[in-house]
């Protein structure tokens, strides 16, 4: 938790470094790119429970949806004001996180996982089945990007990405700040031990309900931001193969590294639209790519890469020590030797 | 004001009544030690004064509040302190880490979720200060994880101590440790101030009767007795259910 530098330099480079990019590839390319910087908004959101507080969700997708949908509906039938579907985002799925929240927290581990994963398989199910609300299977075609309300036309995509790539800095930062506040260093404490956090006098279940809430928050947003971007949204977005997808992109990256799920969508996102240009069988690629991550990576290749880092500069300080306990040794045994020729 | 008062407090797992009316006070800084054979009880005494496991009947009061039915963290906000029998602490964290969450704990600064942790300066600052009185420095920067396991049992009792407790229960804070370990933890312990009361947990004699003032004898559920350590030690039924074994083998081994 003391080491902010890190996470935080990361995610301004990437976001330079895609705003660089952006006037330089080609579109189709430059659209891949706001793809992956939304995904990595929501696989960061998701890391937050799942690296962070431990807690292993299968239905953050619900999240995703939420927001992409009521953004969806709003600028379809009321009006394309940015901020106005932010907001509305952000109410709608603070309440439907509110009150899943009540029931997942009362699990952990595996339970959690099968409690999330079927609360959000419900509210799939009622926005597939009932047309009335939105349109059902179909989803809503014809989605307009927003207006800012100031002068910025958001129309191209190389203009949107630059938007996304903007939003993207502020989401990362704000969540590198979470976690690394007093308040985000509770919840890592949570996910170490939550009898020892009980025991000195944490309220735990209101910091785990507060960080749901807050990471439900980012996710919306990275679904509002996914609808302009698509012009297009079904139910699949709330689905369980897209829970499970965001969580593929944590354990990608490392989950607990917040940075590293940028990582992961990049790779999802590029087996998905590049490999999907040379074989059919990209699926088989995402599951060798996941084998191959677990067998060499099991922390993730950004964890796995942390911790042999944090090996190495534990066995310098090691060797450090042990230098200087063996200086201090020779330096006694040659004062004793001393005393006994001077006595 | 006393630390703790517990009145007729009785425990039931099911049919298993683990503790069986265990009434007992503590005087403000006392040093208590809690004596007895395995499956006595003890540690659910512990647990029920914490608030981990709630109460079948009887009565808590810690610092003159009834606390019978409150949550676990709601009793630490009014001064109580514990360690763990077995090692409770945060594998993945540092030591610089672990200690942070105990100095924040009571603090208002645990509520902020905008500002770096590490730039919190009164807490970083109290923190150096445990660090330095405690002699950590070496170990700051290690992961709990990495630590030998009697280095891991201090920490318990310093972590407990970071959140500022005034009654502290230590569950065999000496537990699995070598013989110097257990000294040098003696040493630790003999060593805090008296403004804290400290209950304690202990198997080896010879810690309990150098810190206690006085002890308590638990036996299937029930005090056995109660007194400054030298009556205890002296009470024959004391000597059956706990120390008898110990006399029976030293004769015993005289007979050999």
């Amino acid at each position: 938790m003391n080491r902010i530098k890190g996470p935080f330099f990361t995610i301004i480079v990437v976001a330079i470094l895609a705003a660089i990019a952006i006037p330089i590839l080609p579109s189709y390319y430059v659209s891949l790119m706001a793809q992956v910087l939304i995904f990595a908004i929501f696989a960061m959101s998701l890391d937050l429970i799942v690296g962070v507080v431990g807690l292993p969700s299968l239905g953050h997708a619900a999240y995703f949806g939420t927001g992409a949908y009521v953004a969806g509906l709003i600028s379809l039938r009321v009006s394309p004001n940015f901020w106005l579907n932010v907001v509305a985002a952000a109410i709608v799925s603070l309440i439907i996180a509110a009150i899943f929240g009540l029931l997942v927290m009362r699990t952990v581990g595996p339970t959690f996982l099968m409690i999330t994963m079927a609360l959000a398989q419900l509210l799939w199910g009622i926005v597939y089945k009932w047309r009335e609300i939105a349109n059902g299977e179909d989803g809503l075609p014809g989605v307009p990007r927003p207006n800012l309300g100031f002068a910025w036309d958001l129309v191209q995509i190389q203009s949107f990405t630059f938007f996304v790539v903007l939003c993207f800095l502020v989401c990362g930062l704000l969540l590198v700040i979470y976690v690394k506040s007093p308040f985000g260093s509770t919840l890592l404490g949570i996910r170490e031990s939550e009898s020892r956090m009980r025991a000195l006098g944490y309220n735990v279940w209101l910091y785990k309900y507060i960080a749901y809430l807050s990471s439900a928050m980012v996710a919306s947003f990275s679904g509002v931001l996914f609808v302009y971007y698509n012009n297009f949204i079904n139910p699949n977005y709330l689905s369980m193969n897209f829970s499970a997808k965001a969580m593929l992109m944590v354990i990608l990256g490392g989950a607990g590294t917040l940075v590293g799920p940028i990582f992961g969508s990049l790779v999802v996102v590029m087996l998905e639209n590049v490999v999907s240009n040379f074989t059919q069988r990209w699926m088989t690629m995402i599951g060798l790519t996941y084998v191959i991550v677990v067998l060499f990576f099991p922390k993730g290749v950004l964890g796995t890469i942390r911790q042999r880092l944090e090996i190495r500069r534990a066995g310098a300080a090691t060797a450090a020590a042990a230098a200087k306990a063996v200086a201090a040794a020779e330096k006694e045994s040659s004062e004793v030797g001393r005393e006994a020729a001077g006595s | 004001m006393k630390p703790l008062e517990v009145d007729k407090v009785v425990k039931r797992f099911g049919g298993l009544e683990t503790l069986g009316g265990v009434c007992l006070s503590l005087e403000e800084g006392e040093r208590r030690v809690m004596l007895g054979p395995n499956g006595a009880g003890k540690t659910t005494f512990f647990h029920t004064v914490s608030g981990v496991h709630t109460v079948t009947s009887g009565s808590i009061k810690l610092f003159g509040r009834e606390v019978t039915g409150m949550a676990v963290h709601r009793r630490v906000k009014l001064g109580l302190g514990r360690t763990f029998q077995i090692t409770n602490l945060f594998p993945e964290l540092t030591v610089f880490e672990g200690l942070y969450l105990g100095v924040q704990a009571h603090e208002r600064e645990r509520a902020i979720f905008f500002w770096p942790a590490m730039r919190c300066k009164k807490l970083t600052r109290r923190l150096d200060q445990i660090i330095e009185q405690w002699g950590l420095g070496d170990i700051r920067e290690t992961q709990i994880k990495h630590l030998s396991y009697g280095q891991q049992r201090q920490l318990e009792v310093i972590l407990a101590m970071s959140a500022n407790p005034k009654l502290l229960l230590l569950d065999e804070p000496t537990a699995g440790l070598s013989p110097a370990e257990t000294s040098s933890m003696t040493k630790f312990l003999c060593g805090l101030g008296r403004d804290i009361t400290i209950m304690m947990i202990e198997h080896d004699m010879d810690v309990a009767f150098q810190l206690a003032d006085r002890i308590t004898v638990l036996n299937f559920g029930k005090i056995l007795t109660e007194g400054p350590p030298k009556e205890v030690q002296n009470d024959p039924r004391v000597m059956e259910i706990y120390l008898g074994e110990l006399d029976a083998l030293e004769t015993g081994s005289a007979h050999d």
